[in-house]
C-alpha cells in the first residue's frame, strides 16, 4: 500500500517582474520518502522551498501539507514542518540551549526542557549548551540547525544544502542523522544539494530543476543510465548546460 | 494568537539582556544621565527669576514622561532590530509564528523595559532631587497610557519602515522622538510655537499629555483635562490602528516579492 502523501505541490509558479523563478511545477513527497531537489544555481530550488515554508507567496498554484492548504492554514501546517538551510541563521547571540528553547516554544513542543535535553544529547551538543551560537564551528552549527529542524518532530522536513561547506566526516554524520530521523518517524524529506554522491546515497527519488521547471525525475541510482549518462554528476552537468534537450 | 509564541519573542529579548549587560545602557544608563543633568538644570533655573511654579516639577516630570515614551518607541524598534542584526527572520517566520504574535512579543518587551526605565527614573529623581513623580496623583497613569499607545504606534511605524527599506532605515528611527518633542511641547506650552507648528501639535497625542501635565503641576492653567485625555487617547488609538495596518501591508508585500527571505539585500 503506498504511503500517505505529506507534501503536494500543484502547478506552483513564482514570477518576479520579468523573471519566472518557478514555472508551473507539480510534485509530491510521501511519508518516509527522501526526495532530492537538484539543479544548477538559480534553478528555482530555494524559491520552491521558500514557498513551501510560507515565507514567499506563490504567483499561482498551491502547496498542500498533510492535505491542508498552506495559504489557508499556515499556522497549523507549520507546526508539522521544519527546515534547515545554510543561509537561515539561528540568532548567533543566543546560546545553543536558548535557541532550542525559543524555537521549541515557537513550534509548541510539549515537555520542552526534556526535548531540548534529548536533542543536545542526540546531536552531541551537550557540552555546547551554554555556548553562544556565534562561537560554534561550522560542524557544530550544522548539528544545531538540524537539532532545531527536528525539535517539533516534523512530518515534513525541508533541507536546503544541509551539508554545504562541511568536511566529509561531519557531512556523513549529518546525513546519517537525517536518514535515521526519516526512517524512525516516517517523515517526508525534501533535500537540496550539489553533492551528487550524497544525493545517490540518501535519496529515494530526485527531481531535477532548471530555469524554474522540473526537467527530470526518477531514482537517482537508475536515472543516469536511462539518459545514457555514466553517473548523476554527468547527468546534472548535461541537464544544466543543455536543459532544452531534456525538456519534456 | 498563541501566548506561548508571544512569550518566545519576549523571552528571546530577556536572554539577550541577560547575555550582555551592555544592552542595559540604553534603557538605564542614558536615562540616569538625563535625569541628573535636567535635575540640576531645573534646580538652577528655580534659583532665580520670578517663576510662579516649580521648575523641577515641570522639567523633571516632563523628562521622565518623555523618556518613558522614547523607551517604548525605541524598545519596539530595538527588539525588532535584534532580529534584523541576527538575520533570524527566515527561521522565525517559517515557524508557526504570525506577524501579529511577533508584534505582540515586541510590544511586551518594550512595555517591560519602558516600565523598568520609568521606575528607575522615578527612583533617581526622588533620591537625588526629592521629586515625587506621583505628586500629581494617580491621574498620571491614564496620561502614561496615552504615551504608551502612541509610542507603540511609532515603534510599529519604524518597524514597518525598516521592513520595507532594509536595515539602513534604522537611522530614521532614532531621532523621531527628538523631532516630535518640538511639536509635543514637552518643555514649553504649545502656545509658545508659531501658529503653523501649533497646527501640527494638534495631531500629536503627546502634546495633549504634556499640556495637561503642566496644568496639573500648576505651571499653567489647563481646565480641559478630560477633553485632553480623550483627544490624546483617541488620536493614539487611531495612529496605532493605522500603523499596524501599514506594517501588515509591508509584511504582505515582502511575502510577495521575496524580501522577507532576502531581507539583508536592501
Amino acid at each position: 500500500m503506498p504511503e500517505e502523501i505529506i507534501l503536494r505541490v500543484c502547478r506552483l509558479e513564482k514570477q518576479y517582474q520579468l523573471v519566472k523563478a518557478v514555472d508551473n511545477i507539480s510534485f509530491s513527497v510521501r511519508a518516509g520518502e527522501i526526495v532530492g531537489l537538484l539543479g544548477p544555481n538559480g534553478a528555482g530550488k530555494t524559491t520552491t522551498i521558500n514557498m513551501i515554508l510560507g515565507i514567499l507567496e506563490p504567483s499561482a498554484g498551491s502547496v498542500e501539507i498533510l492535505c491542508r492548504d498552506l495559504k489557508a492554514d499556515r499556522c497549523q501546517v507549520s507546526r508539522q514542518t521544519n527546515f534547515a538551510a545554510v543561509y537561515a541563521h539561528l540568532p548567533a547571540n543566543l546560546t545553543v540551549w536558548q535557541n532550542l528553547y525559543i524555537f521549541g516554544l515557537l513550534y509548541g513542543v510539549k515537555n520542552l526542557k526534556k526535548r531540548v535535553d534529548i536533542l543536545l544529547k542526540d546531536f552531541d551538543l551537550k557540552s555546547f549548551s551554554k555556548t553562544r551560537v556565534g562561537f560554534l564551528s561550522s560542524g557544530e552549527a550544522s548539528r544545531l540547525n538540524l537539532a532545531k529542524a527536528v525539535i517539533n518532530q516534523p512530518l515534513l522536513l525541508l533541507l536546503d544544502e544541509p551539508t554545504a561547506s562541511l568536511d566529509p566526516s561531519i557531512a556523513q554524520s549529518i546525513r546519517q542523522k537525517i536518514i535515521n530521523y526519516a526512517a524512525e518517524t516516517r517523515s517526508a524529506v525534501l533535500w537540496t544539494s550539489h553533492n551528487m554522491a550524497e544525493i545517490v546515497d540518501v535519496c529515494n527519488r530526485v527531481l531535477f530543476m532548471s530555469h524554474g521547471r522540473i526537467l527530470l525525475s526518477g531514482d537517482p541510482k537508475t536515472l543516469p543510465a536511462e539518459h545514457g549518462k555514466k553517473d548523476l554528476e554527468e547527468l546534472f552537468i548535461a541537464a544544466a548546460r543543455e536543459p532544452l534537450s531534456f525538456d519534456k | 494568537m498563541s501566548l506561548t509564541r508571544i512569550y518566545a519573542i519576549f523571552i528571546r529579548q530577556v536572554f539577550l539582556y541577560k547575555g550582555n549587560p551592555m544592552r542595559l545602557t540604553a534603557p538605564f544608563l542614558w536615562i540616569f544621565v538625563d535625569i541628573i543633568l535636567w535635575g540640576f538644570i531645573s534646580k538652577y533655573l528655580s534659583a532665580f527669576g520670578n517663576a510662579t511654579f516649580n521648575f523641577t516639577s515641570v522639567i523633571l516630570g516632563a523628562i521622565i514622561l518623555w523618556n518613558f515614551l522614547t523607551r517604548i518607541q525605541q524598545g519596539v524598534m530595538t527588539a525588532f532590530l535584534e532580529d534584523v542584526w541576527a538575520q533570524s527572520f527566515i527561521n522565525f517566520f517559517a515557524s508557526p509564528l504570525t506577524i501579529k504574535e511577533y508584534v505582540a512579543g515586541l510590544v511586551a518587551t518594550s512595555l517591560a523595559m519602558g516600565l523598568a526605565s520609568f521606575l528607575v527614573m522615578a527612583a533617581v529623581a526622588g533620591l537625588v532631587f526629592g521629586y515625587n513623580v506621583f505628586k500629581i496623583g494617580l491621574i498620571i497613569l491614564p496620561f502614561m497610557l496615552v504615551l504608551f499607545i502612541f509610542a507603540v504606534a511609532m515603534g510599529i511605524f519604524m518597524t514597518a519602515i525598516i521592513l520595507r527599506f532594509g536595515p539602513s532605515a534604522e537611522w530614521l528611527g532614532w531621532p523621531i522622538p527628538f523631532v516630535l518633542s518640538i511639536f509635543a511641547g514637552v518643555f514649553y506650552p504649545i502656545s509658545t510655537l508659531p501658529a503653523a507648528l501649533q497646527a501640527v501639535s494638534k495631531i500629536i497625542p503627546a502634546s495633549y499629555v504634556f499640556e495637561s501635565f503642566r496644568g496639573l503641576t500648576g505651571a499653567v492653567s489647563t481646565p480641559h483635562l478630560l477633553a485632553n485625555f480623550l483627544t490624546g487617547a483617541g488620536l493614539a488609538i487611531i495612529y496605532l490602528a493605522l500603523m499596524y495596518i501599514f506594517l501588515i501591508m509591508i509584511y504582505r508585500r515582502n511575502l510577495k516579492n521575496g524580501q522577507l527571505s532576502r531581507f539583508g539585500a536592501e
